[in-house]
């Protein structure tokens, strides 16, 4: 992992965009695990089909990843042949297969290790320089170890030399020189930033994988914006605490992942009720119950969307790329403090953990803002709950005068006196849906590009592999159309209507088992024509090839 | 504590609202009601700096009867709610308030995690020996042999009763007092000093359920004020605690750690976030 991020660092440094997924065994620490990545002199937002070189230092449990490491008979494996034969899986996919002594390589070198011989060896086979990649180790090493600098950079070079002589070079298009706005980020990060962005200054949680990134980040970065962040006992403790931060004014986040949410929808629900902003970055990861915790799958949507009891309208909000992981975050967090109800951020384990180099995000203006009570004249009661036009009731900070009142989770008049009766119920039922359904979302409730008669619907991490599926498609001269869903609920009814104007065929494409996107879409909207549904479980990542497959037999 | 901007002074009667209470005639946590307006009002605060916080219960109801900055919020829960609110608002009072059927039962892990945790809250819970709310279940503080409950075995649950303030005690709890709502003056005056005490105090109210637990009416003749000197050393605590009959009232515990949180300053601008991520 370590060679890895030095590699994506130097592919960087050399102009190139570039993904980066890891896989790892259940192990905890150490034992088998994959870097996978992929260059490009464009964007990149999915994993392709086929990798085109597989380097193994050794085949310790490397079968587990057969399926992972999809290879073809153009890919290309360099390996060490002290490490044994290779491994039938991989014999079988055709793949040329090439030595390299690794081993021997770094032994001859003092303080060497194989792991730099292979990364100088992959950056020569796909024409990374060797001056990109000495710039990096001189960042990470120069300072702190002098020695270790020295036979890392005679590591990279006679990988490099050696790797010259291989053949099977797999060499990138030339990348434009590097660019000084250009970012690095993983999703889970970038969530942190985004919530920082929108004002988040509170966030109590619980650490749960894959999610656990976006809380590292937020425990370092937010006491140096004047935040707080408090490691909660539990997951129905961090929903709480931000409830009561938030409740007094400060913007609150939590995260988690699919078993920490389910314990969050009964608090989830008090802040539906007692219309008080918060919101929880769900990093969904393949489920249910502990399911398998590292990697990916889009099945809580249902939870997400349907999860909390009572008739509760609340926001459920997707990232559809790494860095849109800060963009979206950040726009939940105006949302939830715009419409003082609960956001879910339905981030998941393959946008969260993958790094990812990308143009720098800009600088957008969403900083959430609630709208602010006035105190009312001598002798008239406040009314928190006041039954306004918009839906939104004006909402006090604690400390201002003459406007306490109890937030109430029960069901209350408006000015928030406990009340069983059914109009106060009907009012207040009205109010909380009504101020979702008339906010103005701009067009960021959909990413949506390009045009054609037939629409690939879908959300999240899938987005890249459909994205990538439908230029390929449009090579072959089936013309297609991306709508990827950012603002899953409320539902847009008209926006979609005209998205979908003149499409004739559908496909959904997800990662869930019972197609859950697929019902929400045919359950909520008027779709005009059946659709076609591309979903099948985690935890292998949607590819683009499946999805063109299905585009060119739709087309035909 | 939390000093007070304002110069005006205010009365219990300002800390009350006009809501009236869905408790039965003769419910013990009208007395609370009185002792905590009480204390805010002693302790020169202003409504609008205080808050009262509960999750769900009869007693847990108490906040929509104060004229404070009020959450009612779920049942179990407060405690999280109070400790969020005061370390996203360090410059408010913070009082939490509960059954122990909220607190002990379904709130238990929150209980023990408050005490360690030593946020600057107060801590009252209503102790009544039963849910009253659902009509009349054994709660964590029931006697074991109890069983004038639809929902108890005959005999009784035949669980050991939680003892609180011994579990206090030993969570970490900084300061620990046991209240009688019989005695809604001095229970006020305990109220006010748990407030000004620093980190998390814990007061226990015994109060009584007289619909579901009518023999607790003789409490009044039961509940002993101690006037002890509070030890601040805690095994002297643990033992007072672990031979305590549960009728001594007073300040049994006052620790001297202090509390968390620290002071929220901004370092940084949060454009200089981006530069982690520049290239
Ligand atoms: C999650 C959840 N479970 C159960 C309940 C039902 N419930 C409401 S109050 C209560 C017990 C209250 O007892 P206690 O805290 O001792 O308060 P009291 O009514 O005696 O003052 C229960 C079980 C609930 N509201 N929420
Ligand atoms: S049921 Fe018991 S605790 Fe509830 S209000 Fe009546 S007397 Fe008080």
């Amino acid at each position: 992992m370590t060679a890895a991020n030095m590699f994506l660092d130097a592919a960087a440094e050399a102009g190139y965009y570039a993904l980066f997924g890891r896989s790892s065994g259940p192990q905890i620490r150490g034992g088998e695990a994959a870097a996978l990545v992929r260059l490009g002199v464009e964007p990149i937002t999915s994993v392709d089909d086929t990798f085109d070189i597989m380097l193994a230092i050794d085949w310790q449990g490397v079968q587990r990843f057969a399926a992972e490491l999809p290879l073809s008979k153009n890919s290309l494996v360099i390996c060490d042949p002290s490490a044994g034969d290779v491994p039938e899986v991989y014999v079988k996919t055709g793949a040329k297969i090439v030595h390299l002594h690794m081993k021997d390589l770094a032994k001859e070198i003092p303080g060497g290790r194989p792991n730099m011989i292979a990364l100088g060896a992959v950056a020569e086979l796909i024409g990374i320089p060797v001056g990109p990649l000495t710039e990096v180790l001189g960042k990470s090493l120069k300072k702190k170890r002098a020695d270790a600098y020295e036979a890392s950079v005679a590591g990279v070079k006679a990988g490099a030399a050696a790797a010259a002589t291989l053949g099977g070079s797999k060499r990138l298009a030339a990348a434009k020189a590097k660019d000084a706005k250009r970012w690095t980020v993983t999703g889970n990060y970038g969530a942190g930033l985004g919530a920082i962005r929108g004002g988040v200054r509170f966030c109590a949680a619980y650490p749960i994988t894959p999610a656990t990134e976006v809380l590292e980040y937020l425990a370092s970065a937010l006491p140096k914006v004047g935040g707080v962040f408090v490691q909660a006992e539990d997951e129905l403790a961090s929903i709480n605490m931000c409830l009561g931060a938030s409740y007094g004014g400060e913007a609150s986040i939590t995260s988690t992942a699919g078993p920490g949410l389910s314990l969050m929808t009964e608090g989830l629900g008090l802040a539906v009720a007692s219309e008080t902003p918060v919101v929880v970055v769900d990093v969904q990861r393949v489920g249910p119950s502990t399911g398998i915790a590292t990697k990916c799958e889009q099945s809580d949507l249902n939870i997400a969307v349907y999860g909390l009891h009572g008739d509760a309208p609340h926001l459920v909000v997707a990232p559809n790329s790494v860095g849109d992981c800060i963009f979206t975050t950040q726009w939940g967090v105006y949302l939830a403090e715009s419409l003082q109800t609960a956001c879910l951020v339905m981030s998941d384990q393959a946008l969260g953990q993958s790094r990812a180099i990308i143009d720098a995000p800009a600088d957008v203006a969403f900083v959430g803002k609630r709208l602010a009570a006035v105190a009312p004249a001598e002798g008239e009661v406040f009314k928190r709950y006041a039954n306004t036009a918009s839906g939104i009731s004006p909402m006090p900070i604690p400390g201002q005068p003459g406007c306490q009142y109890t937030s109430d989770g029960l069901e209350h008049t408006e000015t928030g006196t406990p009340s069983s009766q059914s109009s106060d119920h009907t009012l207040q039922l009205d109010k909380r849906q009504r101020k979702l359904t008339n906010f103005d979302y701009g067009n960021h409730w959909a990413t949506i590009e390009g045009e054609g008669d037939i629409a690939v619907i879908t959300w999240g991490s899938c987005t890249g592999a459909a994205r990538e599926a439908v230029e390929r498609a449009r090579a072959d001269g089936v013309k297609a159309k991306l709508i990827s869903l950012r603002l899953i609920s409320p539902i847009r009814p008209q926006h979609m209507a005209d998205a979908l104007k003149g499409v004739k065929k559908i496909l959904v494409v997800e990662q869930s088992h019972q197609g859950q996107f697929t019902r929400y879409l045919r359950g909520e909207y008027d779709l005009p024509a059946k659709p076609e549904s591309l979903s099948r479980s985690g935890p292998l990542p949607m590819r683009p090839g499946e999805i063109h497959a299905r585009l060119l037999s739709m087309g035909k | 504590m939390t000093s007070c901007e304002s110069t005006a002074t205010y009365t219990a009667k300002d800390f009350k609202s006009e809501v009236k209470p869905v408790w039965c005639p003769g419910c013990g946590d009208y007395a609370v009601l009185s002792s905590i307006t009480k204390a805010f009002a002693d302790l020169g605060l202003a409504p609008h700096q205080t808050s009262v916080v509960s999750g769900i219960g009869c007693s847990s109801r108490i906040p929509a009867y104060t004229n404070t900055y009020g959450i009612h919020s779920i049942h179990g829960r407060a405690l999280a709610v109070g400790q969020g609110l005061k370390l996203g608002r360090p410059d408010l009072t913070v009082l939490v308030a509960g059954g122990d059927g909220d607190g002990f039962s379904i709130g238990g892990n929150h209980f023990l995690h408050a005490c360690r945790r030593n946020v600057d809250i107060t801590y009252i819970v209503m102790d009544n020996r039963v849910y009253g709310m659902t009509k009349g279940q054994p709660s964590p503080t029931t006697e074991s042999d109890w069983d004038a409950s639809a929902m108890a075995p005959p005999g009784g649950t035949g669980m050991t009763p939680f003892h609180p303030l011994a579990i206090a005690l030993a969570s970490g709890a900084n300061f620990i007092a046991r209240g009688f709502s019989g005695d809604p003056n001095g229970t006020a005056q305990i109220i006010a000093e748990a407030i000004k005490h620093p980190g998390f105090s814990f007061v226990a109210i015994m109060s009584p359920c007289i619909t579901f637990r009518e023999e607790q009416r003789d409490w009044k003749n039961t509940m002993r004020n101690v006037n002890i000197e509070p030890t601040t050393d805690p095994a002297q605590a643990a033992r007072r605690l672990m031979t305590d009959d549960g009728f001594n009232c007073g300040i049994l515990y006052r620790g001297d750690r202090p509390a968390y949180g620290k002071e929220k300053k901004a370092t940084n601008a949060v454009s200089d976030l981006d530069r982690e991520f520049t290239l």
